[in-house]
C-alpha cells in the first residue's frame, strides 16, 4: 500500500513496534490514516461499523478491525482489554470517528440531532482519549504515547448550518488541552494534540458533491474554501497524523495542528 | 523512531539564516541528513573559529555566506551565492533572531529598532529576496517550495518584560499568514508557515538566562532551566533537534496542504 495515495516518498518504518488505535477507520481520513500507519510499520487496530469496508481495508493493509461504536461507553473496556491482551501495549490513538448526521442551524436542529453529533464528536472523543490514556499509562516502559484528535478548521470557522458539528470540533480542542495538561501533571510522557484539517476530498464529500443539484458549482464552492483552490487529499492529513504519532513530535503536546490550505489564515469571505 | 536519514529532501536546496548555532544549526544538520544541499548564513566571518570548525564538520553539501539578515545588501549577496552555486531554492528557514528583555519604560529606541530590524526586517528581506527563485524552484517539487519563519510562543502569548521580543515574534506570525494567502491565491508554488518553539536549550536561551543570573534572579542558569522545565507540562525543555524535526516536516512533501499555519512545539506550555 506504500504510496497508494501517491503522496509520500521514501517512507521509512518510523512507527515500527508501535501499536495504534484508529476510531472511525473504515473510510475517509480514518482509512487513509490506517493505511499510512501500517505502511510505516505500526500494528493498527481500527474501529467502525461498516464490516464490508473494514474487510477490504484489512486485506489491503494487514490492519485489524474491531466493530465498535465510540459512544458505547460500556464497550470501551472490552476494546482496550482486547488490544492490551493481544498486543501488550498502546502507543498511538487517533480519535477520528465523527458525524454530522442530524445537524442543522441553531434555529432548526432537533434535540436528537444535537445529541447524536455531540455524542459521537465530543463524548466519543472524550471516551477515546480517556481509555487511550489509561491504556498508555500501563505501557511496560512507563506512561508514553501519542493521542491525536481529529478536530476541524470549523473549530475556528463555525458553520451556520452545522451548529453541533462546529461546537463539537471547538470543544475537543479544550479537551485536548485539558488532557495534555493532566498528562503533564501526572508526569506522563503521553502527548495529546489536535489536527484541524480543512475540507478533505473524502468519499463522503465526493458523494455530497455528486448528489447536489449542481455538482460543478458545489465542487467549486468546496475548492474555493481554500485560497489554494483545492481540497486536501486524505493522504495529506494522514501524513500529519503519522508525524504526530512518531517520535519526531516528542516535544509537541496540547497543540493545534492546522492543515487547511490557508483557509483560516485570512479574513473569512475575502 | 524518527525518519532521520530518509533522504526525503534529496535534490532540494535549503537556506537557513542564523545557521551556525541553536535551532538554525539543528535545521542545517537535519536537512543534510535528509539529502538536501544547504546554504547557511550567519554573522561570523567564514574563517572565524566558530564558522570554520562547523563548516568543516558539515561537509561538502553545506556552504556558508556571511550575512546580516537586517541588511538589504547582504541579502543580495546571499541571493547571488545561492544562484551561482545551485540556481534554485526549495526551502527557506528565516531563523536568525535575537532577544530583548527589560521593563518597557527603560527600553531604548535603539534596542527596540535593533530587535525589529533582525527579527522582523530579517524575515521580510529573506522572503522578498527569494520569492522569485522559490516560485520557479517550487514548481519542480511535490508540495512546492516552503518558507518556514521562526516565531516563538512569544508570538502567541505575552510575557512580562519581553515586550520587544513579543512584538517582533507576533509580527512574524501575521507576516507569515499574509504571504501564505498571497502565494496561495496567486497559485504560486510556495507555502509559508510559522514555527512557535517554546523553551529550547539554545545558546540564545543560555545567554538570556545568564543575564537573569547576573541580575540576581537566580544563582545559576541551571536553576532557571529546572524552573522552566517544571512549568512545562512535558517536564523538560526542548532539544533543538526537536524543532528541526518540525521544520523538516514543513519543508517536505508530507505538509503539502499546510500553509498559513502555526506549528507550536512547546511541550504544552501554551495549553495551560
Amino acid at each position: 500500500m506504500l504510496g497508494a495515495n501517491g503522496h509520500w516518498e521514501n517512507a521509512v518504518k518510523r512507527l515500527e513496534g508501535k501499536v495504534a488505535l484508529v476510531t472511525g477507520g473504515t473510510s475517509g481520513i480514518g482509512a487513509g490514516t490506517v493505511e499510512r500507519l501500517c505502511s510505516e510499520g505500526a500494528t493498527v487496530i481500527f474501529t467502525g461499523s461498516n464490516q464490508a469496508a473494514a474487510d477490504a481495508l484489512c486485506a489491503a493493509t494487514g490492519a485489524r478491525f474491531v466493530k465498535h461504536n465510540v459512544t458505547d461507553a460500556a464497550a470501551w473496556e472490552g476494546l482496550m482489554a482486547d488490544i492490551l491482551g493481544q498486543h501488550g501495549r498502546l502507543d498511538i490513538a487517533f480519535a477520528n470517528a465523527g458525524t454530522e448526521s442530524g445537524d442543522g442551524s441553531i434555529e432548526d436542529i432537533g434535540i436528537e440531532g444535537w445529541n447524536n453529533v455531540i455524542g459521537v464528536n465530543l463524548t466519543g472523543v472524550m471516551l477515546t482519549v480517556q481509555h487511550a490514556m489509561r491504556a498508555m499509562a500501563k505501557n511496560p516502559e512507563g506512561p508514553v504515547g501519542s493521542i491525536i484528535v481529529n478536530s476541524s478548521m470549523n473549530a475556528h470557522r463555525a458553520m451556520g448550518n452545522f451548529v453541533a458539528y462546529s461546537v463539537s470540533k471547538s470543544a475537543v480542542i479544550a479537551l485536548v488541552k485539558a488532557a495534555a495538561v493532566h498528562s503533564g501533571n501526572r508526569k506522563y510522557q503521553i502527548r495529546v494534540n489536535a489536527v484541524l484539517p480543512g475540507v478533505v476530498e473524502t468519499a463522503l464529500i465526493v458523494n455530497l458533491i455528486n448528489k447536489s443539484g449542481d455538482p460543478v458549482a458545489t465542487r467549486a464552492a468546496y475548492e474555493g474554501l481554500s485560497p489554494m483552490g483545492r481540497m486536501a487529499a486524505v493522504g495529506e492529513v494522514a501524513g500529519m497524523v503519522a508525524w504526530l504519532a512518531s517520535d519526531e513530535a516528542q516535544f509537541c503536546s496540547g497543540s493545534e495542528f492546522t492543515m487547511d490550505g490557508a483557509s483560516t489564515a485570512g479574513m473569512n469571505g475575502v | 523512531m524518527t525518519d532521520l536519514g530518509s533522504l526525503r529532501l534529496k535534490g532540494r536546496v535549503a537556506l537557513v539564516s542564523g545557521g551556525l548555532r541553536g535551532i538554525g544549526l539543528a535545521c542545517v544538520e537535519r536537512f543534510l541528513a535528509e539529502g538536501a544541499e544547504v546554504v547557511l548564513t550567519d554573522l561570523q566571518a567564514p574563517d572565524s573559529e566558530a564558522a570554520a570548525s562547523t563548516l568543516a564538520r558539515l561537509g561538502q553539501a553545506a556552504s556558508y555566506v556571511q550575512a546580516n539578515v537586517a541588511s538589504e545588501e547582504d541579502w543580495a549577496k546571499v541571493l547571488a551565492a545561492v544562484t551561482e552555486r545551485h540556481g534554485k531554492l526549495h526551502i527557506l528557514v528565516n531563523n536568525a533572531g535575537i532577544d530583548l528583555t527589560g521593563p518597557v519604560a527603560t527600553t531604548s529606541l535603539e534596542g527596540w529598532r535593533r530587535i525589529m530590524s533582525i527579527n522582523v526586517d530579517g524575515v521580510f528581506l529573506g522572503t522578498r529576496t527569494f520569492v522569485p527563485l522559490m516560485e520557479a524552484s517550487g514548481a519542480e517539487v511535490k508540495g512546492g517550495a516552503s518558507i518556514i519563519n521562526v516565531s516563538s510562543i512569544m508570538g502567541l502569548v505575552g510575557m512580562s518584560e519581553v515586550s520587544g521580543y513579543n512584538a517582533s515574534k507576533g509580527a512574524v506570525r501575521l507576516f507569515t499568514k499574509s504571504i501564505a494567502l498571497e502565494f496561495a491565491e496567486k497559485r504560486m508554488p510556495i507555502r509559508a508557515n510559522s514555527l512557535h518553539p517554546g523553551f529550547v536549550i539554545t545558546p540564545l536561551l543560555q545567554e538570556g538566562f545568564q543575564r537573569w543570573v547576573d541580575k540576581g534572579v537566580a544563582k545559576e542558569t541551571q536553576d532557571l532551566v529546572d524552573m522552566m522545565a517544571s512549568k512545562t507540562p512535558i517536564g523538560r525543555l526542548a532539544d533543538p533537534s526537536e524543532l528541526a524535526s518540525a521544520v523538516f516536516f514543513l519543508a517536505g512533501s508530507d505538509s503539502s496542504y499546510m500553509t498559513g499555519a502555526e506549528l507550536v512545539i512547546d511541550g504544552g506550555w501554551t495549553a495551560q
